[in-house]
């Protein structure tokens, strides 16, 4: 990118210059465009190996659609992705660069699953309850520690959170090694299927996750636009200088918000581990961490958004394990086709805060 | 606006779910073929031909022409030429993580979904979501190959005596040996009694043609790990060892023994494709033979839900030729061997064996049981040492 155009003697034929915001409707066709476009290239790549686009498209959707288990499936997928986006959400709109999301995932299962294990012989609910709080402790406690150490070293917490990521998923490798290891299952290595008692009730034969997921989306979007705490983060993530001045504690904001950022986060991975695979896997965030901060920023970080958007991300993911066995392309095709689209759902999002501008015109607006 | 578009994500999704009820489709059965009895163990109900559908998932991808999943894909292409089925009538599922249940669930139900009612899941980590599918699903049959867990109904296991050809393999590595150093890099430690069972086979096979040679063994925990499983054969060839036999699921310690110029013995498909000049023989599955044999006998109503075991009379387990670089007394001892095998004179795990730790395992006269050698050869034959 160029900056400074006017000092430049001969500019590049085209360079990029910052836009000044585009209105809505601008915005909305751009990310049409961008659509299609990437409909089209997918298309393209798909009938370079030889299907045919629309047939792959149509699997897609029908895929995940076409019955009662099919949808089931896709809103499972949907779950955690929508539950880690509202997450990261808190922690972005206070320009916080939580990655983290992975771990406190992680650490909101693992922390659920103790009960899961080894208290599964409470009362049902009170089992759920505790587990519901445990894994919140667990994501919050796992954010917190990057938290703490930049509000009192200034560490930089991208880098702080994302380390994180992987020392969780060492400590599910760990306790299912030994701790924590089926003792009926010898050389193979797993954590015991849980009890019923101690797996999520289901809900229109899905497991309640999605319910959880949807109350998180209601209540995020509140306390976001409608709460007091809600417009301290925005501040803090607007100008920490403007939050001091206006007298508010950005120490204690940002150590708040990240608690709740992780918090749900965790919460994300008790739905994952007790809902979905009744047991913790290595796999129990595999990777919804990572996708939930494109979806967040896909969604403007708005809630409400966020679960339109995790929708279309399931939809994408569970249609293209349908193509893959309906159409038998292998699983690195069907990635190669999800990559492509993103790439250019994602790319257009530069169009609306840059334009090329061509050398003849004066730099500058 | 915001408001209403939250509304309206939760209104769709709730009426998407319930709109979604109630199109499940249930599975057709013909009906029996008479004549045929039916244990009363099962009480699954035979499925004409036309009317199956199988559903195979499997760990990694068949594409990658070697190795475990491959081997297990040939013995579907296999059954599927033997009994005539068409290709719309299976369905894969690749890449199936084995850490993932979520991910393993979704991918068994997709096959429900498309009208599968023959589910084979080929990798050990599948056995739980079989289990919990089979009582969900009690018209869909589930074949689970290498776990323990059955319910004798319309869940079985499958899996073979692979300790057989491991045994002749050992013949075969014993005696091609100079530096009586021979390296074995297995998937899992001493606590998995697949393995080291078959490690203990392989080492009485070289012990039997060369009691001086050693075998060592490195772990490297997991079943499929193409770094490393390499990485684990490379530390053994620079430890002396010039004969590389493996259990695991890729062809990497292969490849790794034929760059380093030492011999090899392969495991789950002919590996002399992937390192001709290094590999003496390799110790194969032929899973067409089970997967004939049970889509068969659903079809037939023979089906009878029991567990299934089987070695190398059956043709479950081959040895593969051996490479024109073998020790030449090799396959004198192989024969011999394979014949007592075949015969019963000679079942590897016999009489009185003797440990690295100096225990002694089984009795004279007698043979170790199927229980054991499934799930208790937790003990590593005298001249094993695990690195």
């Amino acid at each position: 990118m160029s900056s400074n155009t006017r000092t430049v003697a001969r500019q590049p034929l085209l360079h990029v210059v910052k836009r000044e915001e585009l209105p809505k409707y601008k915005t909305i066709i751009l990310r049409l465009v961008a659509f299609v476009l990437a409909l089209i290239a997918g298309g393209l790549f798909m009938f370079s190996i030889g299907c045919n686009p629309l047939e792959v498209y149509q699997t897609i959707i029908i895929g995940c659609f076409r019955s009662k288990a099919a949808f089931q499936a896709t809103v499972k997928i949907l779950v955690p992705l929508v539950i880690a986006s509202l997450g990261v959400t808190l922690a972005f709109k206070m320009q916080f660069w939580n990655i983290g999301a992975e771990g406190q995932i992680i650490m909101g299962a693992v922390f659920a699953s103790y009960f899961a294990l080894f208290r599964s012989e409470w009362p049902h609910w009170i089992l759920m309850i505790v587990m519901f709080i445990a894994g919140a402790v667990g994501g919050a406690l796992w954010a917190l520690i990057p938290t703490l150490f930049k509000v009192k070293f200034n560490t930089n917490e991208t880098l702080f959170t994302l380390m994180l990521n992987y020392i969780a998923l060492y400590i599910i490798a760990f306790l299912r090694d030994g701790p924590w290891a089926d003792p009926s299952s010898p050389g193979f290595a797993k954590i015991a299927t849980f009890d019923a008692n101690a797996t999520l009730d289901k809900v229109f034969g899905i497991h309640s996750g999605w319910v959880i997921a949807i109350l998180l989306a209601v209540v995020v979007f509140i306390y976001m636009n409608y709460s007091k705490q809600g417009y301290e983060l925005s501040v803090v993530g607007g100008s920490k200088a403007t939050a001091n001045y206006a007298g508010m504690n950005v120490k204690k904001i940002m150590i708040r918000t990240m608690l709740l950022s992780g918090g749900i986060c965790g919460i994300g991975g008790m739905v994952q581990a007790t809902g979905a695979d009744a047991t913790l896997s290595v796999g129990v965030a595999g990777g919804v961490g990572f996708t939930a901060i494109i979806v967040a920023w896909l969604s403007n970080l708005n809630p409400a958004i966020i679960v339109v958007i995790s929708a279309l991300f399931a939809i994408l993911e569970k249609g293209s394990r349908v193509v893959e066995s309906n159409m038998g392309i292998s699983a690195d095709s069907s990635a190669v086709l999800q990559g492509i689209i993103l790439f250019f759902i994602i790319g257009c999002e530069f169009f609306f805060r840059y334009r090329f501008q061509k050398r003849e015109k004066k730099a500058g607006e | 606006m915001k408001r209403l578009l939250s509304v309206v994500a939760m209104a769709s999704m709730l009426v998407c779910l319930v709109a979604g009820c109630g199109s499940a489709s249930s599975n057709k059965n013909s009906e029996a073929v008479a004549g045929k009895t039916i244990d009363a163990k099962s009480t699954m109900k035979p499925i004409a031909k036309d009317d199956l559908k199988i559903g195979v998932i499997h760990i990694t991808d068949p594409a990658e022409g070697a190795g475990y999943t491959y081997t297990h894909d040939l013995g579907i292409q296999k059954m599927q030429k033997e009994l005539g089925l068409k290709d719309s009538q299976i369905i894969r599922k690749n890449n199936v993580a084995d850490t993932d249940p979520a991910k393993i669930e979704t991918a068994m139900r997709d096959c429900i979904d498309e009208g599968c009612n023959v589910i084979f899941a080929t990798s050990f980590g599948f056995m739980d979501i079989c289990e919990k599918l089979a009582k969900e699903f009690p018209d869909v049959y589930f074949s689970h190959g290498t776990g323990y867990k059955s319910n004798g109904n319309n869940f079985n296991n499958y899996f073979g005596r692979i300790y057989q050809a491991r045994y002749l393999s050992g013949l075969a590595a014993g005696l091609q040996t100079k530096t009586n150093k021979i390296g074995y890099v297995a998937a899992m430690d001493s606590t998995n009694s697949e393995v080291t069972g078959g490690i203990d086979a392989f080492a009485m096979g070289v012990n039997k043609v060369n009691p001086e040679a050693k075998v060592y063994v490195k772990v490297t925990g997991s079943w499929f790990n193409p770094e490393g499983e390499t990485q684990a054969a490379q530390a053994l060839i620079d430890s002396g060892c010039d004969v590389i036999a493996q259990h695991c699921d890729t062809s990497g310690p292969q490849t790794a023994a034929e760059k380093a110029g030492v011999y090899g013995v392969g495991y789950n498909s002919d590996m002399s494709k992937d390192a001709p000049k290094a590999v003496i023989c390799s110790v194969m599955w032929d899973w067409g033979v089970y997967y004939t044999s049970a889509v068969k006998s659903i079809m037939e109503g023979t089906w009878d839900g029991s567990n299934y075991y089987a070695g190398m009379k059956e043709g479950l387990v081959t040895l593969t030729e051996l490479a024109s670089f073998a020790n030449p007394k090799a396959k004198e001892e192989i024969e011999a061997a394979k014949k007592q095998i075949l015969d019963g004179s000679f079942n590897v795990f016999d009489g009185e064996i003797e440990t690295n730790d100096g225990k002694k395992i089984g009795e004279a006269g007698k043979t170790l049981s199927d229980a054991d050698i499934t799930g208790k050869i937790n003990w590593y034959f005298k001249n094993v040492e695990v690195k």
